[in-house]
């Protein structure tokens, strides 16, 4: 059977793990080689690193971090972070990530998504969404890592980019990440039910009931989380031991 | 021991080349033909589309070099489809290696599907040494039905072939270079064939 998945995610800057709280209040989390690494063996099923720098002239760090991590980790890997073109895509692919994700860029230039489906196959092009609830009720989509609003609808935006060849959706509420109360059950499980690609839910992973709520109540294919990993809150092999036992099926 | 990996417009060789480096192995990426009928291994990676790929592939000779390859070949992903006699995808005519036809998921699934899924009903010499139905890395929209030549079996919506074996041929649906542990005993299994 297929399994739920447990993807650590790991912030990049200048070459090292951090985690921001709320997007920012950057803390220093490590060596990503290593603790990518780490998880791996813990039994994480994938792993997300974020370029949070991602300048142009840090671009070279980066590749040459990809390349790194690709010969050290024996499971998929994403790569995001500032992406804005073919170009950027086929190094980071050249060097060995197995997925890329993009974000403002895809949303200002919808296109984007589509000549990456089209090169490189759907399947290693994620979709990452900043979403916050407004006083609305609304899921709105934000920008340039959650500091600029739009007047789109996440459901929309989303629908949108698989229409255009998104393989899947890495999906964060910025009303949730950071504070450790549980990860957005709503969103999630619409977007969950409403797109024929699997959803990645991130932001507010805080206790191991929150990762069983989110793959039941809130239909979650992927679950999310950093700083819970990176300062050992949850162990990987204890939330997998745990999730099994309440039913949730993954690798162990 | 010379190993060789088929080079052709189907990508994702690299992830193949340090899957083998991990387990202290290296190998030639080519597509020259007697490189290839000299090897003691081959392996046909891929991830790509189906027509595209065999168009390339008989463009340049490499259909008929592999199918009369009398070594071990192992095939991965879309290597191991190609391996096969058809493929729903674009309708396209294989090299008809394995006896089986390449379908597309079809239903309420999400597709492609991605992720882990158990490997069961495993056999030797692939799976030797591994005692529990391991769960491997698996990123695809079409799969091969079930044959004689059936290796291992998967289930998604539909059960189907996750690993095939006719002879010195050999394929397998899920990535074992990204399949943890149990990806790299199968790599080495190969390579001791």
């Amino acid at each position: 059977m297929l399994t739920k998945r447990i993807i650590p995610c790991l912030d990049i800057k200048d070459g090292r793990t951090v985690k921001g709280v709320n997007f920012e209040n950057i803390r220093d989390a490590g060596d990503p080689v290593e603790l990518g690494a780490l998880y791996a063996q813990q039994g994480a099923d994938e792993l997300v690193f974020l370029d949070i720098t991602a300048t142009v002239e840090k671009r070279k760090t980066l590749s040459e971090l990809v390349n790194k991590i690709s010969h050290h980790i024996n499971i998929p890997f994403t790569v995001g972070g500032g992406i804005s073109s073919v170009d950027d895509v086929s190094v980071l692919l050249q060097n060995g990530a197995d997925k890329i994700s993009v974000n403002t860029a895809a949303f200002k230039n919808p296109q984007l998504i589509a000549d990456l489906s089209k090169q490189f196959g759907s399947q290693c092009v994620v979709l990452a969404i900043d979403t916050k609830k407004e006083a609305d009720g609304e899921w709105y989509v934000y920008l340039n890592g959650g500091r600029v609003k739009t007047e789109m609808r996440c459901i929309d935006w989303a629908k949108q980019a698989v229409d255009m060849g998104a393989g899947e959706i890495l999906l964060t509420s910025m009303n949730h990440d950071g504070t450790k109360q549980g990860f957005a059950l709503d969103i999630t499980a619409t977007l969950a039910t409403e797109l024929t690609v699997p959803v990645i839910a991130s932001g507010g992973g805080g206790t191991m009931e929150h990762f069983v709520d989110v793959f039941t109540n809130g239909k979650a294919d992927a679950a999310l989380a950093a700083s819970i990993f990176h300062f050992k809150e949850i162990g990987i092999r204890e939330l997998k031991t745990y999730l099994n036992a309440n039913g949730i099926v993954v690798r162990v | 021991m010379k190993l060789v990996i088929v080079k052709y417009n189907a990508g994702n060789i690299q992830s193949v080349l340090y899957a083998l480096e991990r387990i202290g192995m290296e190998a030639t990426v080519t597509d020259d033909h007697s490189e290839i009928q000299k090897a003691d291994k081959v392996i046909f990676p891929g991830v790509g589309e189906a027509s595209t790929a065999m168009q390339y592939l008989q463009e340049r000779g490499l259909d008929k070099v592999l199918r009369n390859l009398q070594q071990p070949v192992l095939g991965i992903c879309l290597g191991m489809q190609l391996m096969c006699r058809h493929s729903e995808e674009n309708d396209t005519t294989c090299l008809g290696i394995f006896d089986t036809m390449v379908k597309k998921f079809s239903g309420t699934l999400k597709i492609p599907q991605v992720g882990w899924n158990t490997v069961e009903n495993i056999s030797e010499p692939l799976f030797a040494g591994i005692t529990t139905d391991p769960y491997c890395y698996f990123v695809h929209s079409y799969y091969a039905e079930l044959c004689k030549e059936t290796a291992a079996v998967t289930e998604y919506g539909v059960r189907f072939s996750s690993a095939l074996q006719k002879n010195n041929f050999y394929g397998v649906q899920f990535h074992p270079e990204k399949s943890s542990d149990a990806g790299e005993r199968i790599l080495i299994n190969f390579l001791q064939l």
